[in-house]
């Protein structure tokens, strides 16, 4: 390793840029954002990743000052800006619908904002050149919006909102509107342009893969609550609730009932099969209701019984789902409950070994599972 | 395209005729030589120059187009703000009511409108004159201005605003730099729209002028009943050409407005 990871949410003494206190927002009945609390770091690409109406845009525009919150405040760099208007905020917004201005051009959409703060001549005209250099749009300067690709205008937009060197940039769905080739592309170079200019990142997006590529935590939220706010890996590996390993990626839920075994705890699922085991640190009672979670790369599957795995279960391939890189294959249990595997494929299609109505062992390490609170 | 049968030739010829006949009748007959209005006695503008020299009409014609001018221009400001309130302002206890009330002169027979102004302005003591008038034409041109503004509006993006909000503006900023030049079009065909109803307008104009202040349309209408003269087929052909103008031109305005956007779109997306 030797480089210093970047993770000043575990550094007690890092003082963070945006601090959440008990932030509540009701609009009539509709409690939108429920009593949140939490920080966002300087120079963190933080990530507000949820289904549509889980209130991460509401999230957003309280910081962009477009709702100012019913109950508890939200510090800016230690100031509360309960009383800020947008427009003194040191905070910007790309918009999701871009929101660039028909009637001017690419070089005034993005001088706009810089006019406003009186600058002299010289300066904007300099500092839009940077501008358009950062987002390769120095071709396109004298077109209107209409005049250029969807992908071009979102660039713009990008520039317009980074212009004024913003201490917070704002990011509402701000690739939702290209297609996925470009997307990845784009995603890319929004983490080099947040690396190269510093500036602190949040985004809104309900694209859980766009929220892991591009961010250095993801806060997943559901009904006004983050559930689970960490790095993608632990996100991804270690998620604290069945919603968030659910949400994210691809995984299969076993209910079962927790007996202590050794440094973890052997789970039992359904009569007749054996039981599985899980190391874990946290700590459950005799016979108590959990959750198993794994996912499907993580299980092995094979013809021969496999040795050496406590973790073994006999199935039958329902379904076969073809991806071209890899195939996730449906196998159910003699119980009748599905269980994921996803293997790489490696070798030629023709030389596959397994097919439908195939019988098969699953396996897998006693690490491999997440054991989660019912 | 479908070629045009003869049924579709007739009724669109027909129909056009029973538009338009009336004003060419009209036009051609404010070339004629003779006096009489009836008998063609060859082309001639001698009309038009008479009606240069006559002090009555030219009197009103000024009357009219300060009117004009002056009320389009408040019901077009008037109009504007009330369009904005009632698509940006949201819900507030009211609103259906206050929506339609600003529609009603729409449908509001002029009769009626001319003579309940008419009372107010006896009521409060203000003397007959171009400022009765002026206040009288801003009101029932309000509501179409309002009504053209408010269809652009509907159709505009909230978050233009608040980007411009975003950026630094204040909320007047925003208004004046970003929603006003993007509803533009929409604002000046209201204005047009305003200038050639009040140009045209007799009879809540008739309620409300005073005798120093007779407008072009009483003033035709007064001297009709006289007789016509062919100067009043001349004056009549000037205020067609005029009021055609202004209804052209916002139409003009809109379409180019819409058919560039369109064309530029197409272009950007083969790019």
């Amino acid at each position: 390793m030797g480089q210093t990871e970047f993770e000043p949410w575990n550094d007690p003494q890092a003082k963070p840029l945006i601090q959440f206190r008990g932030v509540t927002k009701r609009f009539g009945d509709f409690t939108a954002i429920d009593n949140q609390s939490f920080d966002i770091f300087e120079q963190e690409f933080f990530a507000l990743l949820g289904p549509s109406g889980c209130g991460k845009t509401t999230m957003m525009r309280m910081l962009a000052g477009f709702e100012t919150p019913t109950e508890g405040t939200i510090l800016l760099g230690g100031q509360d800006i309960a009383p800020i208007p947008p427009n003194r905020r040191a905070v910007n917004m790309m918009f999701q619908s871009y929101a660039l201005f028909p009637h001017l051009t690419v070089w005034e959409n993005i001088a706009f904002g810089l006019k406003r703060d009186r600058l002299d001549k010289e300066s904007i005209k300099a500092r839009v050149a940077e501008m358009l250099k950062l987002t390769r749009l120095e071709q396109f300067a004298s077109r209107k919006p209409h005049q250029i690709s969807g992908g071009q205008r979102q660039r713009v937009a990008l520039a317009r909102s980074l212009a004024k060197a913003p201490k917070l940039l704002l990011l509402d769905e701000p690739l939702g509107a290209l297609d996925a080739k470009l997307r990845q592309d784009t995603q890319f170079e929004l983490m080099d342009i947040q690396e190269k200019t510093g500036t602190t990142f949040v985004i809104v997006t309900h694209d859980q893969e766009e929220a892991m590529t591009v961010a250095s935590r993801v806060a997943v939220m559901d009904h006004g609550r983050i559930v689970q706010a960490d790095t993608p890996a632990r996100i991804y590996e270690q998620p604290n609730s069945v919603y968030v390993a659910d949400f994210i990626g691809e995984v299969t839920i076993i209910d079962g009932t927790a007996t202590p075994e050794g440094d973890g705890y052997e789970i039992t699922h359904a009569e007749g099969l054996p039981p599985l085991f899980v190391k874990t640190d946290k700590s459950f009672a005799r016979g108590q209701a959990c959750h198993l979670a794994i996912r499907p790369e993580k299980v092995a599957i094979s013809a021969e019984k496999p040795d050496g795995r406590r973790n073994m279960l006999r199935g039958r391939i329902l379904d076969i789902a073809y991806l071209g890189n890899i195939s996730t294959y449906l196998v159910e249990l003699p119980n009748g409950k599905i269980v994921k595997a996803q293997t790489a494929n490696t070798r030629r299609l023709a030389n596959r070994p397994f097919t439908w109505e195939d019988e098969v062992w699953l396996s897998w390490s006693d690490t491999a599972a997440v054991l989660l609170e019912g | 395209m479908r070629r045009m049968t003869w049924f579709n030739a007739t009724s669109l010829t027909l129909g056009f005729a029973f538009l338009y006949l009336p004003m060419v009748i009209l036009i051609v007959y404010s070339f004629n030589a003779s006096k009489l209005v009836t008998v063609w006695a060859g082309f001639s503008t001698r009309w038009y120059a008479t009606l240069l020299q006559n002090e009555a009409f030219l009197d009103a014609a000024w009357v009219t187009l300060r009117v004009a001018v002056i009320s389009s221009t408040i019901a077009t400001i008037l109009g504007t703000m009330a369009a904005y309130v009632l698509v940006r302002a949201g819900r507030f206890a009211g609103r259906t009511l206050f929506s339609g009330m600003i529609y009603a002169p729409l449908v509001m027979p002029e009769v009626i409108t001319g003579l309940s102004l008419l009372l107010l302005f006896i009521g409060i003591g203000l003397d007959r004159g171009v400022l009765t008038i002026v206040l009288a034409h801003t009101t029932f041109s309000m509501c179409y201005v309002s009504v053209v503004v408010s269809s652009r509006l509907v159709s505009f993006d909230r978050s233009l605003e608040e980007a411009a909000l975003d950026l630094g503006c204040s909320p007047a900023e925003a208004f004046r730099l970003v929603t006003l030049p993007i509803i533009a079009p929409a604002v000046i065909s209201g204005w047009l729209l305003a200038f050639t109803l009040s140009l045209d307008d007799l009879v809540i104009a008739s309620f409300t002028a005073g005798p120093s202040s007779t407008t072009l349309p009483i003033k035709i209408w007064s001297s009709i009943r006289l007789g016509v003269s062919p100067e009043i087929n001349a004056l009549s052909t000037i205020l067609i050409g005029i009021v055609s103008a202004g209804v052209i031109t916002a139409s003009l305005i809109t379409k180019r407005a819409s058919l560039r956007q369109q064309a530029d779109e197409q272009a950007a997306q083969r790019t």
